[in-house]
């Protein structure tokens, strides 16, 4: 009997994994070489980089070694450059819930207006047109500016880069619920705000918890850039540090992380979305 | 003098745009307890008529008095089965009919509410399925929820676009049965749209004949000389029927198109009544 496919699968993944851990293994572990560094650069960089061929590419054991102390102690705080990765990622993901819950509570009552108004759709649609393709990042300035406060600042970016897509979703979910849906409501004398609850958001709810999936998968791809640049706390400033200290194997753990992170928050959304999808 | 119909409807026109009217001059009265078939081709603005009787679409001219007071928007007095049985595919049967109920009588506790639900299931036969989404009914049983729904308000009149025409032959003579039977024990008034002219002898105390749109008139109007209680195993040996079956297809097959409107004796208000006895 053949095994299952999931069971087959999950061995070609396995396989890949390993080959792909034993490539990189090879690559940085076997060529110590004799690379000479140049006198002028040894006494720029220091005494680290001038200790030899040394790639500063960690191999796959050191990597895991590294996560392993992560690990063992995420949220250690010794002063502002020197925090548990554990900490920076609940900044992040402290900032990513902030700013795309309030995008959730400006972008879902819009996207109602706009499907429920062909007017305002039309109204609107100019404006969301020309900002929807702005880089959140090209906000930062004047985030920076207006509000005077760094960590703020990231939220707001993630505010508007959550919005558009949860808009978007809403306002379709909420323009193609069935006509004959409202119809019965109708007959039935519902009053707006028992039509709104009972009959339009359950409709389009697949579609808004769409939206919502695409949102925090973009909000999560921000937050790592707008913490580099603003810095202070975050995995996106844990990331660009560790940069800065030369510690690739750090930045690589953290690189791990983003992605696992990534990675759980979509699947929270998309288990919400099994639970208010319907079939017809 | 007889006595105030439910309903009248005088002078009803619907025109889209600037074009002919879908029809025009429609004139005609339900009484109370009542059941009328409405037959005509396609295009002829049936659905529009059913519409404005509910209250969901408007007449671009003309009255509706429903009990004596002009039609104001849907009413729970006027319930519709739509044709696409049109159920909310995010609630099971027993929450889909549920809705219609408390729409009906807000203030029921949850336990009366349950009682009248599981009251009206059994009624059309589908006290088993109360649990199930109605993805998972077959399209008769789908029909017969939307049944349920619409009786369980207790409406002063039903409205049915075509409720049968999607099902299959068998179900579709079984849940004809069942209408005819609770009909005329609830003395239940009915405007009902059908194509099927053995459905219309089946049901209707009267069938109303309208001619080919655009610019349809009610053309005349056929009484039933059929004695109720009609049913389906021997409605057709009965000796008025072949007559009556014979009047109505020709109708649809050859005096549909136009015939009798352009007469001089046609008088829209009072369309030629026909009524056909057993053939000696």
């Amino acid at each position: 009997m053949k095994p299952s496919l999931g069971l087959r699968a999950g061995a070609v993944s396995l396989l890949i994994f390993v080959v792909f851990i034993a490539a990189w293994y090879l690559a940085t572990g076997a060529g110590p070489g004799a690379a000479t560094v140049d006198p002028a650069y040894a006494k720029l960089v220091g005494a680290a980089a001038a200790g030899g061929g040394k790639s500063a590419m960690p191999g796959p054991d050191v990597v895991a070694a590294t996560l392993a102390k992560h690990l063992a102690d995420p949220f250690f705080d010794r002063g502002p450059n020197d925090k548990g990765i554990g900490i920076q990622l609940l900044f992040s993901i402290g900032r990513v819930f902030l700013g795309f819950g309030l995008a959730m509570l400006v972008a879902i009552p819009l996207g109602f207006v706009i499907g429920l108004s062909p007017l305002m759709q039309r109204a609107l649609d100019p404006f969301i047109q020309v900002l929807k393709p702005i880089s959140p990042l090209a906000w930062m300035p004047l985030a920076l500016y207006t509000i005077k406060d760094s960590a703020a600042s990231s939220i707001f970016v993630i505010f508007v880069c959550s919005l558009w897509p949860m808009l978007i979703n809403t306002a379709f979910g909420v323009a193609s619920v069935r006509r004959e849906w409202l119809n019965v409501a109708r007959t039935l004398e519902c009053r707006p705000l028992r039509m709104a609850f009972r009959v339009v958001l359950p409709a389009a709810a697949p579609t808004i918890v769409t939206g919502m999936r695409i949102s925090i998968g973009i909000a999560w791809l921000v937050i790592v850039a707008a913490e580099m640049l603003v810095g202070g706390t975050g995995i996106g400033y844990f990331v660009w540090n560790e940069w800065n200290n030369l510690s690739i194997a750090n930045v690589v753990v953290a690189i791990v992380m983003i992605g696992l992170i990534g990675m759980a928050l979509d699947q929270g959304l998309a288990f919400a979305q099994r639970k208010v999808s319907w079939v017809e | 003098m007889p006595p105030e119909p439910l309903v009248r409807v005088d002078g009803l026109m619907k025109r889209f745009g600037t074009g002919a009217p879908v029809f025009a001059d429609v004139y005609f009265r339900i009484a109370e307890g009542e059941f009328v078939c409405l037959i005509g081709h396609s295009g002829c603005g049936k659905t529009t008529i059913l519409n404005v009787l509910a209250g969901l679409d408007e007449a671009s001219d003309g009255t509706v008095l429903f009990a004596g007071r002009e039609l104001d928007g849907p009413s729970l007095d006027r319930a519709v089965i739509f044709q696409g049985h049109a159920l909310l595919p995010w609630l099971d049967v027993e929450a889909n009919v549920a809705f219609a109920v408390r729409s009906r009588w807000p203030r029921w506790s949850n336990e009366q509410v349950r009682a009248h639900v599981a009251e009206q299931l059994g009624v059309v036969g589908l006290g088993q399925a109360a649990k199930k989404k109605p993805s998972a009914l077959s399209g008769g049983m789908r029909q017969r929820v939307g049944i349920a729904r619409a009786l369980a308000i207790r409406p002063r009149m039903l409205l049915m676009d075509e409720p049968f025409s999607a099902l299959d032959a068998l179900t579709r003579g079984t849940l004809q049965d069942e209408v005819a039977r609770l009909c005329a024990e609830t003395r239940q008034t009915v405007f009902m749209i059908t194509h099927d002219v053995d459905e219309a002898l089946l049901l209707a105390d009267r069938i109303f004949l309208m001619t080919n749109g655009p610019d349809a008139r009610i053309a005349e109007i056929v009484v039933n000389t059929i004695p109720g209680p009609r049913r389906r195993h021997d409605v057709h040996h009965h000796p008025a029927y072949p007559a009556l079956r014979n009047h109505l297809l020709d109708f649809l097959i050859e005096r549909s198109r136009g015939f009798g409107v352009g007469a001089a004796d046609y008088d829209p208000k009072n369309p030629p009544e026909i009524r056909l006895e057993a053939a000696a």
